[in-house]
């Protein structure tokens, strides 16, 4: 799961076009991919980097909020569900970090910069899971967002990013689907249960839309990407195609979504939507968020913890090396 | 606080019998033991695999893209390497 | 089919996979190393669908209609079966892997044997964890290995780890009841391969096999430490929030 909505980064903002721009205009026209060891001007480089590694904290932080619900979860069956499910997200995040150091970065620094806060992840995760519908509105509507954003990805021009975003596009369309199964089961059950889902869609909808980012008017990052072939649509355009396709759903599940203003455009043959209060976003960008303290410190102290399992397992091999050369 | 990563590792994965192994992707792991282990876990966990590989990212050597029109474009002209070259006389099977 | 003594039995086993499951579940995002987090959910994986299937086959065992989430959900702590090993709280990465080392050496001991057994039922779910442990055992052991002979300080957390975990391996061993003599495995009779094989890692791993006063038993027959009633607690409470509903 991930969303467009990151802080922009100034270096690739002031992108200055480099010598070797016209080769590599030409080489995305005449191969449409482009591969690791392949001259590349030095914004693209920079530009995936940022928004594959981005990705790649977006899918390990979002472990969390699921996490959070895996010794809780309410039958044995939704416990093992939640813990493969959030075991993907570990392994989506190996993926898009194995991408991203084929551009010539080490996953060691990008944590790095997670860590210290120069990189962020998709604000969505810094909100709270507080029932454990909230798990079904992650899985329907958070990873409903994300697929929707992600399944253009894999045409992205950058080879390997390409290859990890079809990975995860088919190991997630399960999460999706887990999401709705929760709140079907729910929206079915008791008043209770039934209340419980309906809260839990109206917390996580609007959170869910600004996934896409700033509208297309406000948006630095978007004509160079599309223009690079990384993103292929605009926000706007994957923020109709959400909505277009979640308003039929939430009628199947027999639950509102949380907009007034929502309704069916006959003439557009799309659904409208309500105004979008960006400001909020703009706060858990910031770190304002519910939950970004928490987060980030959960992270912060399992690497800490982990660090002399880490170097335990470094010296090991180095041992074992020695006595593998001693031996020959 | 600064890290350093284990060692890179490429992973390929033999889906079934019969198949050649295939590049999935790589992993960091301390030593070759290890890099296998995390390359189950990670890569054959929806049963994509019967065997794998693990090769040390910096044991491999590459061609580079500077190399390439030395390397591949003397190959493109050496037609008659494909069947499709030779003509064939109408009715002639099996050939 | 009421079959008190085999649903006992079984009870034990699903437990033990349970709880463990339980306490795996906390590390996926703790783990030291991402790779790691992944290789610990799939263990914990493995043990859920252990104990949901030992827990479906207690419940026939019994014959009052439970199912595996009554089992797991509706029952006290008084009632659950688990060994303590299991129990404890599991936040340090070298108490994790030594628990596991004992533990899936255990498993693997008594799943083998299983599933050669007469119980048709048991001999197949035997049949499925035994590979499953296996993978276990191999895990724990190449940790184990790294730990204690890595770095001096993972020895001595290492050491620790196994000081603080082995006065609990005894009761992996304490006997089933003695009219399922000849129908299932006897733990008692594990207590020598399997042991011989944690030893074997504990000393290639430049650890020593401490010298520690066994714990007092009684899982078995359902007297816990005080952890396992907050691990219920939590784990059951939602269930228990909402009677009768489905999820």
């Amino acid at each position: 799961m991930y969303g467009n909505d990151f802080g922009s980064d100034q270096a690739a903002d002031q992108h200055v076009p480099a010598p070797d721009e016209q080769a590599f205009a030409a080489l995305l026209a005449d191969e449409g991919r482009v591969e690791p060891r392949d001259d590349m001007p030095g914004a693209y480089r920079k530009s995936l980097v940022r928004q594959i590694a981005q990705h790649a904290h977006s899918e390990i932080i979002g472990m969390q909020p699921e996490g959070n619900w895996i010794s809780r979860a309410p039958s044995l069956r939704r416990k093992a569900i939640l813990m493969a499910k959030v075991q993907d997200e570990a392994g989506h995040g190996l993926y898009l970090y194995a991408a991203a150091e084929t551009l010539g970065v080490d996953r060691a620094d990008l944590v790095d910069q997670l860590h210290s806060g120069r990189q962020k992840y998709s604000s969505i995760f810094n909100y709270p899971t507080l029932t454990w519908a909230d798990v079904g509105a992650i899985g329907w509507l958070v990873d409903g967002a994300a697929i929707t954003n992600q399944v253009p990805l894999c045409r992205c021009s950058y080879g390997p990013y390409a290859r990890a975003m079809v990975r995860v596009c088919k190991e997630e369309s399960f999460h999706q689907r887990q999401g709705f199964e929760i709140l079907h089961t729910l929206s079915h059950g008791t008043s209770e249960q039934k209340a419980m889902a309906q809260d839990a869609v109206n917390r996580y909808w609007w959170p869910s839309l600004m996934m896409f980012g700033p509208p297309d008017d406000d948006s630095p990052n978007s004509a160079q990407s599309m223009a690079w072939g990384i993103k292929r649509f605009s926000n706007d355009e994957l923020r109709q195609r959400f909505v277009d396709m979640t308003v039929p759903q939430s009628e199947a599940l027999g639950l509102t979504l949380p907009d007034p203003d929502l309704r069916w455009n006959e003439e557009r043959a799309h659904y409208e939507y309500g105004a979008i209060d960006f400001t909020e976003l703009f706060e858990v960008i910031k770190g304002n968020g519910p939950c970004n303290a928490e987060r980030m410190a959960h992270k912060r102290r399992a690497h800490a913890e982990g660090a002399w399992v880490r170097e335990a397992a470094d010296a090991y091999a180095a041992k074992q090396a020695r006595r593998t050369e001693s031996v020959a | 606080m600064s890290t350093r990563d284990w060692p890179l590792w490429e992973v390929f994965v033999r889906a079934r019998r019969g198949l050649s192994h295939v590049h999935s992707g790589s992993l960091h792991a301390p030593d070759a033991e290890m890099a296998l282990r995390n390359a189950r876990d990670l890569y054959t966990r929806r049963g994509e695999g019967v065997s794998i590989w693990v090769v040390r990212a910096s044991d491999i050597e590459a061609s580079t893209p500077d190399e390439r029109d030395p390397f591949f474009d003397p190959a493109a002209d050496k037609i008659y390497r494909h069947p499709t070259f030779y003509e064939v006389p109408e009715g002639v099977e099996h050939l | 089919m009421n079959d008190r003594p085999l649903f006992e039995y079984t009870l034990g086993l699903a437990d033990d996979a349970l709880v463990s499951a339980q306490r795996m579940g906390w590390w996926i995002s703790r783990a030291p190393e991402l790779e790691e987090d992944v290789a610990m959910a799939n263990i914990g994986l493995d043990q859920v669908g252990q104990a949901r299937s030992l827990l479906t086959y207690a419940g026939e065992l019994e014959g009052e209609g439970r199912t595996e989430d009554d089992l797991a959900y509706l029952r006290d702590d008084r009632e659950f079966r688990n060994v303590k090993l299991v129990e404890r709280p599991m936040t340090d990465f070298g108490v994790a892997m030594a628990r596991l080392l004992m533990f899936s050496t255990y498993q693997l001991h008594l799943y083998r044997a299983l599933s050669a057994g007469s119980d048709a039922t048991l001999s197949g779910i035997a049949a499925k964890a035994v590979k499953e442990v296996a993978y276990h055992v191999d895990h724990a052991t190449h940790w184990v290995l790294r730990l204690g002979d890595g770095t001096d300080e993972s020895h001595t957390r290492m050491q620790a780890a196994l000081d603080a975990e082995w006065p609990y391996v005894d009761e992996l061993f304490g006997s089933r009841a003695p009219s399922l003599a000849g129908r299932v495995v006897d733990p008692a009779e594990l207590r020598d391969p399997a042991l011989t094989d944690v030893r074997r890692v504990v000393g290639e791993a430049t650890l020593t096999v401490p010298e520690v006063p066994t714990a007092l038993g009684g899982g078995r027959q359902g007297l816990h430490t005080e952890h396992l009633g907050f691990l219920l607690a939590e784990m059951q409470h939602l269930h228990r929030s909402h009677p009768g509903a489905t999820w």
